[in-house]
């Protein structure tokens, strides 16, 4: 799901501050609602935690979109890459039986 | 190259083609031909620069607003379009290109943005015409990009396609007030809309027989519909706008074409479009300048926040070993 981009490769305090210094690359996740999971949304760039949370607030959330955010730096999420799919998530396939419409059940019990 | 040409050879291009063909989108880790990477990289781009270029032309107004709630509804939307170039360049970097390296192209004009932007904002209705027209224009261009076939592209379309609808509704409604004021303001509306009519229709990029790229861009799912196509809709969506708001459009040719079902139009002025993209627009030089100045003026800000973290961190790794 995340960890979209490649580890950021910042540069502090190198050179002039030009264009070329990054400031390292956050994920950030917001929470729409009390009740929901934190989702991501997109990224930035931030010097550190408490800006990429500043940054998070005005770039992600200007319309109610959120009550809650996590942000987080790319290069610390660790993601299964595309060539694990397979051996990943293949056992969800085989597993049909963890589905509830493995089960055939007669259609005049209710509730169920 | 076609999408599909060497399917069958290399099962990573069939797994490409395969997802493509399914409608699925490609997400940023998989494996995607170079040709597509480096369409998306040059369209994102564009698009991103364009909102933050587009900021300058409505900014200009901003401190000239008639009423405090002009000004405020003003400061958001250009706050909004700070945003999207934000949402725009993430997407970008998730293709593997860096932000200073995007920023580099935008300032010494190796990489593009919107057209339009070229045009000066003369008078305070060219706020409200670049929400009604400019703005309608884009959501014209952007809604069918939300089902581009690059996820990151299209999730950030749908977040830009929310906050337009504010764009051109406070476009449409500041122009409603003007021309219930005086005749004077209602010509200003009249000469905004002149002035930004065949600019708006240049948005929507050259005819379909001349823009060479968009037949692979449709093929591979990251163009959903023709230039010429987004450019009629356009048309027919905002010739009853403009007899709810009592303006024209600068052009004789426009009438409705029974047959068709649709308005048959003029064409804009393709060498003036061509002009203003090579950069002899009446702003070009301008809107880079200004850009770059905003740019370098930020590099103590940088550099201070970069100091300040640094700082911060080891201070948290002395205290963490104390």
């Amino acid at each position: 799901m995340s960890a979209e981009q490649g580890p950021s490769q910042a540069v502090p305090g190198s050179g002039t501050g030009g264009v070329r210094a990054e400031w390292p690359l956050y994920e950030v996740f917001v929470r729409g609602k009390r009740g929901l999971n934190h989702v991501h949304v997109g990224s930035l760039h931030a010097a550190d935690d408490d800006m990429a949370l500043r940054h998070a607030r005005d770039v992600y959330t200007r319309r109610n979109e959120g009550v809650s955010i996590w942000v987080v730096q790319s290069k610390d999420i660790a993601a299964s890459s595309p060539d694990e799919k397979d051996p990943m998530f293949a056992p969800s396939n085989d597993k049909v039986y963890r589905h509830p419409t493995f089960y055939e059940i007669p259609d005049n019990v209710p509730h169920m | 190259m076609t999408a599909t040409d060497t399917a069958g050879t290399d099962p990573l291009q069939a797994g490409f083609d395969a997802t493509i063909g399914h409608g699925d989108r490609i997400e940023p880790r998989d494996w995607m031909p170079e040709g597509y990477r480096r369409t998306l990289v040059r369209q994102v781009a564009q698009h991103a620069h364009s909102e933050i270029i587009g900021m300058q032309p409505e900014g200009s107004w901003i401190g000239r607003a008639p009423s405090l709630r002009r000004k405020a509804i003003l400061l958001a939307k250009v706050q909004d379009e700070a945003g999207h170039g934000l949402y725009l360049y993430s997407a970008c970097e998730t293709l593997g290109v860096s932000r200073g390296e995007l920023t580099e192209k935008l300032i010494s004009g190796a990489q593009k943005y919107s057209s339009i932007f070229n045009y000066p904002t003369l008078t305070y209705a060219d706020v409200g015409t670049i929400g009604w027209l400019v703005d309608g224009a884009a959501i014209c261009n952007q809604v069918p990009l939300c089902r581009t076939s690059f996820g990151p592209y299209g999730r950030a379309m749908i977040r830009i396609c929310k906050e337009e609808s504010f764009h051109q509704r406070q476009g449409y409604e500041l122009l409603m007030t003007m021309m219930r004021g005086t005749d004077e303001q209602r010509a200003m509306v009249q000469e905004s809309v002149n002035r930004f009519w065949w600019p708006a229709l240049m948005m929507f990029g050259p005819p379909d027989d001349e823009s060479p790229n968009s037949a692979q861009s449709m093929a591979w799912g990251i163009k959903r519909n023709s230039n010429d196509d987004l450019r009629q809709r356009f048309v027919d969506m905002s010739v009853p706008q403009a007899q709810a708001l009592g303006v024209t459009f600068p052009d004789p040719e426009l009438r409705w074409n029974p047959e068709r079902g649709h308005h048959d139009f003029g064409q804009p002025d393709w060498d003036e479009f061509m002009q203003v993209v090579k950069g002899n627009g009446p702003c070009n030089t301008q809107r880079i300048a200004h850009r770059r100045k905003a740019h370098e003026d930020g590099a103590w800000v940088r550099e201070a926040a970069t100091a300040y973290a640094a700082k911060q961190a080891a201070m948290a790794t002395a205290g963490g070993a104390a």
